[in-house]
């Protein structure tokens, strides 16, 4: 299943963030800026970190995951400071565990590695918590992220074959419907 | 005119953040309205634990920031409890008189109905909204329903079907309760909103402290309040009329708080009534899966309910047997959600939240755990006892020093045997759909609808009653009561509409009297 546009700006509505629409919040860039240098990781981009991600958590036949990300995650975050510093650091510290652990970025392994990254990380037996451990962290703002955002999204209703699901407004006729 | 309101104004834009504090699972509820804390501290001393913070919201808009917004009339038996079941008490007014505030109070909120309810009180003009159409999951409880011989209807909602007063329609977020991020839901914003725009001044985080009366203490010569947003210094507004309206727990507590030398047990308290015969609504349910997909959670209200047991709770039908019990009025309701609580319910984002799982794990898991749900609730009315009630709990203070209000409750015979009795005709129905049952709310488990009614109960005898049918204090002359604290029995009917059409009928009497 394709991910499309609609699907990243279905979500980020949903998120709150709406006007804006997809061109003007691309054109910003929230992690420009990749923090002091000698914070851990502090060369990781975000995106291809999240991304690399992204592709772990969602099912495996999604295309477009790229740019779901990057139209969710930078629009998502780019009026709430505190999120945008939350996800920003536990992405590099999901990318700093790579460099650590298996010698290459993040985006670099492949999909098992980062898989067992996650893992490893403790991320898959965390409750999240924003403003807890690392685990309960990446357990929040990235793996939670990714999944609050496809499953609010209309590609989430597809997948799970509804019509609508709860966080997204996806109008009132499914609900009437056998599903 | 000026409004004090306990807590802060949730800014509109914000909304759709709440709601995902509210779906995801590392904020606790009260993190949706900013509950809790120093603030909102009380005691629950009574038999059952009473979760208050869980029933209500301080701030601009109130309760109804986080309500669920169905709205029915009460039933004409409703107002005659003592004459028809010798139970609880006669309310000193009628149907009849509230029926054109009812009306009214349907405009202002918004009611999205339908006149297909054959056991609803006689109205006279159609709902100003379409109803919401049924659900899958209710054609399939109509079904099974008729076989047994019970009908099902429409549920009036407080939430736009179309644009309506300036809001948006609903878009199916499926968070109604506890926000709903279009505005689709009525909240009592959009009457602030209106009030403010006709010049009133709303003054947020003012949490009243007392009532002082002055001369002969037969007046409100002023309220105190703390000016939180100032770092909580005390402040007086005076004026020629008051309006209590702070909710079912807080109004009985702002009297008691208001004792002095003149009404040592309270203001408004001669009959020793105010914070007593305490009353909700008990919820009864039951819900398990079905071999087929039900697919709920795709909305967060209700679209579907049976009122055929209200007025009479023992009736038999082809397939249920009846009772000869002496039982409290039974609202059935079809859920579109497959637990208690909308956004906790297993929808596909609270399980990809909660399972642990991802990849495609995760959606085998979610499409294993999600859609087969089916659940029916109901509200059981409780019977008013006087021992059911708010007292000041002196061994504990809130933010400002007072002491924290008590909520002793406790849930009787009658009651608990019409929650078993709500029980038998939910068996009936799944039963009849073919439902594995895996869940009951049953006498033992049940808990309250979060609807706090009786505490400063109308009457005419200023004796056993706080307020008249004026909806004014017997005991002082400019102080009026808005708030389902006056409500002498409850029925079994959500009570928001029937506040809203007293709060129109007390601002006649108070607009009267300025
Ligand atoms: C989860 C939930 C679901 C519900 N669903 C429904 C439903 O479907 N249908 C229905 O009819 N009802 C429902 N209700 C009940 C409904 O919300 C209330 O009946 C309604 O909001 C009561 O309105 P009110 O204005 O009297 O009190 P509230 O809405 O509680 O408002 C009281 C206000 O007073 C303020 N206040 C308190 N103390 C003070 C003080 N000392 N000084 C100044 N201000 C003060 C508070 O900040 C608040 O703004 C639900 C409630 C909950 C919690
Ligand atoms: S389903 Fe509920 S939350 Fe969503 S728009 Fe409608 S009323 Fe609002």
């Amino acid at each position: 299943m394709e991910l499309t546009r609609r699907d990243a700006l279905a979500a980020l509505a949903g998120a709150g963030v709406v006007g804006g629409g997809g061109a003007a919040v691309l054109a910003r860039d929230p992690f420009g800026e990749a923090g002091p240098d000698d914070s851990p990781g502090a060369t990781t981009a975000v995106l291809p970190t999240l991304t690399a991600a992204a592709e772990v958590v969602y099912p495996s036949d999604l295309d477009g995951i790229g740019e779901f990300v990057e139209t969710y995650a930078l629009g998502r975050v780019a009026d709430r400071p505190d999120d945008r510093d939350g996800l920003a650091s536990a992405v590099r510290e999901v990318d700093a565990a790579a460099r650590e652990w298996y010698g290459a970025a993040y985006a670099d392994l492949d999909r098992s590695s980062r898989d067992e990254v996650l893992r490893e990380l403790g991320a898959d037996a965390a409750d999240p918590d924003p403003a807890g451990s690392r685990a309960e962290r990446v357990r929040y703002y990235v793996v939670n992220e990714l999944l609050y955002a496809l499953y609010t999204s209309p590609a989430g209703a597809d997948l799970v074959g509804v019509g609508n699901v709860v966080g997204h407004a996806g109008g009132t006729e499914a609900y009437r419907r056998e599903p | 005119m000026t409004v004090l309101d306990a807590g802060p104004r949730f800014e509109g834009d914000d909304r759709t953040e709440r709601m995902e504090r509210a779906l995801r699972p590392a904020h606790h509820p009260f993190e949706v309205w900013s509950m809790g804390g120093e603030r909102d501290a009380y005691a629950s001393s009574g038999e059952r634990h009473y979760p208050l913070n869980h029933a209500r919201v301080k701030g601009v808009g109130g309760s109804t920031l986080h309500w669920q917004g169905m709205v029915m009339r009460l039933h004409e038996s409703d107002f005659r409890r003592r004459t028809r079941d010798g139970v609880g008490t006669d309310w000193p007014i009628d149907y009849e008189t509230l029926r054109p505030y009812y009306a009214a109070a349907e405009r202002e909120l918004g009611v999205a109905g339908a006149a297909d309810n054959p056991f609803a009180p006689p109205r006279e003009e159609p709902y100003p909204m379409p109803a919401f159409p049924p659900s899958h999951s209710d054609a399939l409880f109509a079904e099974a329903c008729e076989a047994l011989g019970v009908a099902t209807h429409s549920v009036p909602n407080a939430r736009n079907s179309e644009a309506y007063d300036g809001r948006s329609p609903c878009v199916g977020y499926g968070t109604c309760k506890p926000v709903c991020p279009s505005g689709a839901k009525y909240t009592a914003e959009v009457h602030v909103r209106r009030a403010e725009r006709a010049g009133a001044t709303v003054i947020p985080e003012a949490p009243v402290q007392r009532l002082e009366t002055g001369g002969d203490g037969r007046r409100v010569a002023r309220a105190v309040y703390a000016d939180d947003a100032a770092g909580g210094a005390e402040r007086t507004v005076t004026a020629d009329q008051f309006v209590l309206a702070a909710g079912g727990v807080e109004t009985p507590r702002l009297l008691l708080l208001s004792a002095d030398e003149d009404h040592p047990d309270g203001l408004a308290n001669a009959s020793g009534a105010v914070g007593r015969y305490f009353t909700d609504h008990l919820f009864a349910g039951m819900g398990g899966t079905l071999d087929e997909p039900v697919g709920g959670n795709r909305i967060g209200f209700v679209t579907g309910e049976s009122h055929q047991f209200y007025d009479d709770p023992g009736a038999s039908t082809r397939g249920i047997p009846g009772s000869d019990a002496d039982l409290g009025p039974i609202k059935l309701e079809f859920l579109n959600y497959d637990g208690t609580s909308t956004v906790r319910a297993p929808s596909p984002v609270r399980i990809a939240l909660d399972d642990g799982a991802w990849g495609d794990r995760l959606l085998d898991r979610i499409r294993e755990r999600y859609g087969n749900g089916v659940a029916i609730g109901a509200l059981v009315g409780q019977t008013p006892r006087a021992d059911n009630r708010i007292a000041l709990d002196r061994s504990r203070a809130d933010d400002h020093g007072n002491p924290v209000p008590d909520v002793r409750w406790s849930i009787d015979d009658r009651t608990r045997r019409t929650v078993r009795r709500a029980n038998e005709i939910q068996r009936a129905i799944l039963s009849e759909l073919g439902v594995d049952v895996e869940w009951t709310v049953g006498p033992e488990n049940t808990g309250p609808a979060y609807h706090h009614m009786g505490t400063t109960r109308m009457g005419t005898d200023p004796d056993r009653s706080v307020v008249d049918r004026r909806l004014r204090t017997h005991d002082v002359a400019n102080l009026t009561v808005a708030s389902s604290s006056v409500f002498p029995t409850g029925g079994a009917m959500n009570p928001t509409l029937t506040i809203a059409a007293l709060a129109l009928k007390a601002a006649d009497h108070v607009a009267a009297d300025l």
